[in-house]
């Protein structure tokens, strides 16, 4: 579904990602951890298109098709879905309105019927009740005034409401308490399918304790340097990131 | 430079003998209006050296001349769609440059308590009772169109609410710039008055029938006696060519209280001052307004608060949008008078600009001269975020939609508390017909 290929990105002059490659299949679920500044946002950001990211060398391939051509919107379409850690406040505008209007653009772009107003409140129902989330939320404005836990849960219910084919989650776990990173799992867990798959970006293992992981991947200085199972995470988690470096550069030696 | 030359001046001072004002004869008036174009002609057209001019040139208007009335005005075939708002069918007073219309307006069956007719009928009825209205000097704070508008004022609203009354449904003003064979000047007089006890739902509107070039000079005084209480949208959606200058007086009472809306869309310039006396306590003003600009518009909005009385209270909230060429203004000055303890207010404005051509300068003042005092205000010019824009695409949302999705939210804020809301739904598609199709990134 996704391969990327020796991929280089620069920001503002500086190199960012340094040659990444990661192959994900539909119905995987990636984890990619790695400490802070290694470039885990960056690639989430590049996967869904943000303008000032400079892609120096390498290619990214969705479908068999040049992802790093298509504007934001056409991957939106097209099943990208990037869950920002730090999703945006949009004062004035209303959570219900937005997400109807994001819903049926996709629908549109896919040559499927809009959803009426009707239709789209039944949808909404449904996945609120999975995501356990407040009607009320609805009604205020996307993102405005939410808690830092209420603004997660609305990335990963637009998401539910979205149903993209390949979910790109950015550090959702970071500040969630333990009852909202379950639930925020269940959300993405009862969405596990074999059509779909999820890079689930993270700096803790705690997450992956709750979204078992098909792989694991640890991204360091700009590269994937280790890969591996469910349980790569588990050591990570007793040994640090530092365990990685220390054996690539006995690996180099030897 | 000798400003009695100019074309602008010189039409203005021949309209004084040519307009064939209504009232033309009477003593009283006649002296009042020579007056006031006497003080017109000594002090010419304001510069931006005065403050409430600083950014709104009028350099290009001074040029112009104007005829002193249109012929047809009162006859003309206007479809009545162009003044229509949907769930407002109640009383209504139509001007068409600024001569009563008697066909389009909507005088019969009154509601109890209100009195609503055009100044040129109430001079030809009664000319006396107006004296306080038309005779008056102008005073310290008025300028050159002040004055002009004393000197050439042919037609108004005059508009009354018994001590009392509620007049449940909202009062529709209508003034229409008409396309007309010349380019015509006008200036109207208004005057609302709401008694003790009583309430008002006001629209005032500003529109066009035809691409015209014409000058409009309004000024309006609006009373609030104690406990009245006003609720005013201002629709403003004149012809992309016209000059428009308007001036609106507030007085309140004590525990009187204004919530004013305004949307400002059309015109070439538009100027709108906005005078508000708190005069009595706890009384209340309540502002709220928007403009949207795009080509080569120019608006300016001037909000100037005076609270007096004790424990009185003033909130604005005003947006501004500006893209091509055009230039917005924002000048929102808040006083709080010796003596006007317990004054809370409040001011902000925000404006965004869509192009690189655009501009739009703010200026918040707020001058304390009491104690205990809450006052709070902030103004920022800004462009699109793009990070929200970025938030909206990646969603599936196109650039554009997102784009004129946020610029409708940025506006939404003015005008969120206008009832009913068809009239509310209404003004907001105004605002969106009048966004660009396509903003820039």
């Amino acid at each position: 579904m996704l391969k990327i290929d020796n991929l280089h990105v620069r920001i503002a002059g500086r190199e960012i990602l340094k040659g990444l490659s990661l192959e994900v299949n539909a119905g995987e679920v990636h984890a990619v951890m790695g400490p802070n500044g290694a470039g885990k946002s960056t690639l989430g950001y590049v996967l869904a298109g943000r303008a000032g990211y400079e892609v120096t060398q390498g290619s990214v391939t969705y479908d068999g098709r040049n992802l790093l051509e298509m504007e934001p919107e056409q991957r939106a379409a097209a099943g990208v879905f990037l869950a920002f850690q730090y999703p945006v406040e949009i004062p004035g505008v209303n959570n219900t309105y937005f997400l109807r209007a994001a819903l049926n653009a996709q629908r549109k772009a896919r040559g499927k019927a809009e959803l009426d107003s009707m239709e789209f409140l039944k949808l909404v129902r449904e996945k609120l009740k999975v995501m356990q989330l407040s009607p009320e939320l609805l009604n205020r404005a996307v993102n405005e005034g939410f808690s830092g836990g209420e603004k997660k849960r609305n990335e990963i219910f637009q998401m539910a409401v979205l149903e993209p084919r390949l979910a790109i989650l950015d550090e959702t776990d970071s500040g969630l308490d333990i009852d909202a990173l379950q639930r925020v799992a269940e959300g993405v867990n009862t969405m596990r399918d074999a059509r779909r798959a999820f890079i689930v970006i993270t700096h803790y293992q705690r997450l992956l304790d709750y979204i078992v992981p098909d792989f694991v991947h640890v991204l360091a200085d700009g590269r994937i340097v280790e890969s591996g199972d469910a349980s790569l995470a588990q050591e990570l988690e007793a040994h640090g990131y530092a365990w990685v470096a220390e054996r690539k550069l006995a690996g180099a030696d030897a | 430079m000798n400003t009695a030359a100019l074309p602008f001046v010189l039409s203005m001072r021949e309209a004084l003998q040519t307009a064939r004002l209504p009232g033309s004869g009477i003593g009283w008036l006649d002296s009042a209006r020579a007056e006031a174009m006497q003080s017109f002609l000594a002090n010419g057209l304001p510069t931006t050296r005065n403050e409430l001019w600083k950014y709104t040139a009028l350099r290009a208007l001074s040029q112009r001349a104007y005829a002193a009335r249109d012929e047809q005005a009162a006859t003309r075939a206007i479809d009545e769609s162009a003044s229509a708002l949907p769930g407002i069918d109640g009383p209504r007073l139509v001007f068409v440059n600024g001569a009563f219309h008697a066909d389009l307006s909507k005088l019969d069956a009154l509601p109890q308590g209100l009195s609503l007719m055009p100044l040129s009928q109430a001079l030809a009825d009664q000319p006396e009772p107006l004296r306080f209205l038309l005779a008056r000097r102008p005073q310290g704070n008025a300028d050159a169109f002040a004055s002009l508008n004393i000197a050439l004022a042919s037609d108004g609203a005059l508009l009354r609410i018994t001590a009392g009354a509620q007049i449940e449904a909202p009062v529709h003003l209508v003034h229409i710039g008409a396309a007309a064979d010349h380019d015509v000047a006008w200036h109207s007089r208004g005057y609302v008055e709401i008694g003790e006890n009583a309430s008002l739902r006001l629209i005032e509107h500003h529109v066009g029938a035809g691409e015209n070039t014409h000058f409009a000079n309004l000024a309006c005084d609006v009373v609030l006696r104690e406990r009245a209480s006003l609720d005013l949208v201002i629709v403003q959606d004149v012809a992309s060519g016209t000059t428009l200058l308007r001036r609106t007086d507030f007085d309140l009472r004590d525990d009187a209280r204004v919530t004013l809306h305004a949307l400002e869309l059309g015109g070439a310039l538009t100027r709108h001052e906005i005078r508000a006396m708190l005069d009595g306590d706890r009384a209340r003003f309540e502002s709220r307004g928007a403009f949207a600009l795009r080509a080569r518009q120019h608006a300016d909005t001037e909000l100037l608060i005076e609270h007096r009385g004790r424990d009185t209270a003033s909130d604005a909230l005003w947006r501004g949008v500006a893209d091509d060429r055009a230039r917005g203004v924002f000048h929102g000055a808040i006083t709080v008078a010796q003596g006007a303890d317990g004054a809370d207010a409040k001011l902000s404005n925000k404006n965004l600009l869509l192009s690189r051509d655009a501009e739009i300068d703010t200026r918040p003042v707020l001058e304390i001269h009491a104690d205990e005092v809450k006052a709070a205000h902030g103004a920022t010019v800004g462009q699109l975020d793009e990070r929200t824009l970025f938030y909206l695409r990646s969603r599936g949302i196109n650039a554009e939609d997102a784009r004129i999705l946020l610029v409708r939210a940025f506006c939404a804020a003015a005008l969120s508390r206008i009832e009913p809301q068809a009239l509310r739904e209404h003004i907001e598609m105004l605002l969106l017909a009048h966004l660009p199709k396509q903003i820039a990134p």
